[in-house]
């Protein structure tokens, strides 16, 4: 008896878990179909590039420096025991526009930017905005929702390129300025060994679908929730694990298709 | 007033991402491979091309004058088919010779060109006769232990 309870448990639960996959579907898609009457009133979504875009520059812009820094000191003392120091502007490059832009970047902007979207949504709901919205005949999807996921769109290919160019500079400065690192040989090495498509290009379509992720899934958490302070809040924690899980695992699987041979 | 300063704001953001899209394209990254520079294609045979890749450089006295556009494989000579990518401004005689050569011991391995002194150039779609495969370690390694296996033998 104990055992068809659990089957019965185990199946429900798998059945819920499809059928929010299947309709978070719905609503992206739906989101994506309303968004090009959305474009009518473009200042709704440069309000949001301000509110989630120019807040994060800050914490963008001071992460990509010291993340810089730190590769600039950890790649010396590994590189000079090979006698290949020259190769650090290579290694800081490479290793800023390819992964630790993009990635570090979309961890910061779910910290930063994803939870004040799902508690602001979050709470719309609970002060029943939405659905005094839907009374008055305008779709929070088309009014609230797209805006912002457009605005993310945007915002996070643009932020992950400041936090690698902030990045390099602080590589530069650790590695020319601390360490006394030929200036010559850290930009030239960086030029022959850095790829325009496959590195700089690559980073920039990895943050763009992060982008895409994260923003998506922020707004969703926030649409989603029962209308109570509990859920509020743990939605907004649900937006931090489930966007960071899903940056790995897309950053995974862009690499595997972007960079294998 | 209010939406001037919110316009200022978001359009600084926006220029310095672009600003740093540009600079990593630009100055980190080697704009070279996305040349509008007319160039002319050659192409030359191997027995082993080692760990050659697609845009790798083709160099003349160490000055790179060319990038490697394709690696097939010839199934009727056995042999790697490399096709060059020449800069159009740079002209080679006939009989020149190619050779897969290695930057430093352990780097990037490039296709270094001879002149030759033939009076005609080289133009789109010819071939180099003369070519020097990639020098493979392993080969190197068990040469060694012949020749060391030999002289053994000898002084037996």
């Amino acid at each position: 008896m104990i055992g068809r309870r659990v089957l019965a448990g185990v199946g429900n639960t798998v059945r819920d878990y499809v059928e929010s996959v299947g309709y978070a579907t719905r609503t992206f898609f739906t989101m994506i179909g309303l968004s090009p009457g959305m474009m009518r009133r473009p200042r709704l979504v440069i309000e949001q590039l301000h509110f989630i875009g120019n807040y994060s520059l800050l914490i963008i812009t001071l992460s990509g420096l010291f993340v810089g820094m730190v590769l600039g000191l950890q790649g010396y003392y590994t590189l000079s025991k090979y006698g290949a120091s020259e190769s650090l502007g290579l290694l800081v490059a490479l290793g800023l526009t390819r992964e630790l832009g993009p990635v570090i970047t979309g961890l910061l902007f779910a910290g930063r930017a994803g939870t004040s979207l799902t508690a602001e949504i979050g709470l719309m709901k609970a002060g029943e905005q939405l659905s005094a919205m839907e009374m008055m005949a305008v779709n929070p999807i088309q009014r609230v929702l797209a805006p912002r996921f457009w605005a993310g769109v945007i915002a996070v290919p643009l932020l992950a390129s400041i936090f690698s160019a902030v990045g390099i500079f602080g590589g530069y400065l650790v590695g020319v300025g601390l360490i006394g690192v030929d200036a010559g040989a850290f930009w030239s090495q960086m030029q022959s060994g850095v790829d325009l498509w496959k590195d700089v290009f690559n980073g920039f379509v990895k943050s763009v679908v992060f982008g895409i992720a994260i923003t998506f899934i922020s707004l969703y958490q926030g649409y989603e929730t029962r209308p109570t302070p509990e859920d509020v809040a743990g939605a907004t924690t649900r937006t931090v694990v489930v966007s960071s899980l899903m940056i790995w695992w897309l950053d995974f699987m862009l690499t595997a298709l972007m960079f294998s041979k | 007033m209010q939406r001037k300063s919110l316009d200022v704001w978001v359009g600084l953001f926006v220029v310095f991402g672009v600003a740093a899209l540009m600079f990593l394209a630009l100055k980190a990254g080697n704009s070279g491979t996305f040349s509008l520079a007319k160039t002319y294609e050659i192409t030359a045979k191997f027995d082993n091309i080692g760990s050659l890749r697609p845009q790798a450089a083709v160099k003349a006295s160490g000055v790179v004058v060319g990038r490697v556009a394709r690696i097939a494989f010839d199934d009727k000579s056995y042999k790697a088919a490399v096709t060059l990518e020449m800069d159009a401004t740079y002209k080679f005689p006939k009989d020149s010779s190619a050779k897969i050569l290695t930057a430093g011991l352990l780097g990037e391995q490039y296709v270094g060109i001879e002149a030759g002194g033939d009076e005609n150039n080289l133009a789109q779609g010819d071939k180099i006769a003369r070519t020097q495969s990639a020098a493979v370690l392993e080969d190197l390694i068990n040469q060694f232990i012949y020749s060391k296996a030999a002289e053994g033998k000898d002084s037996n």
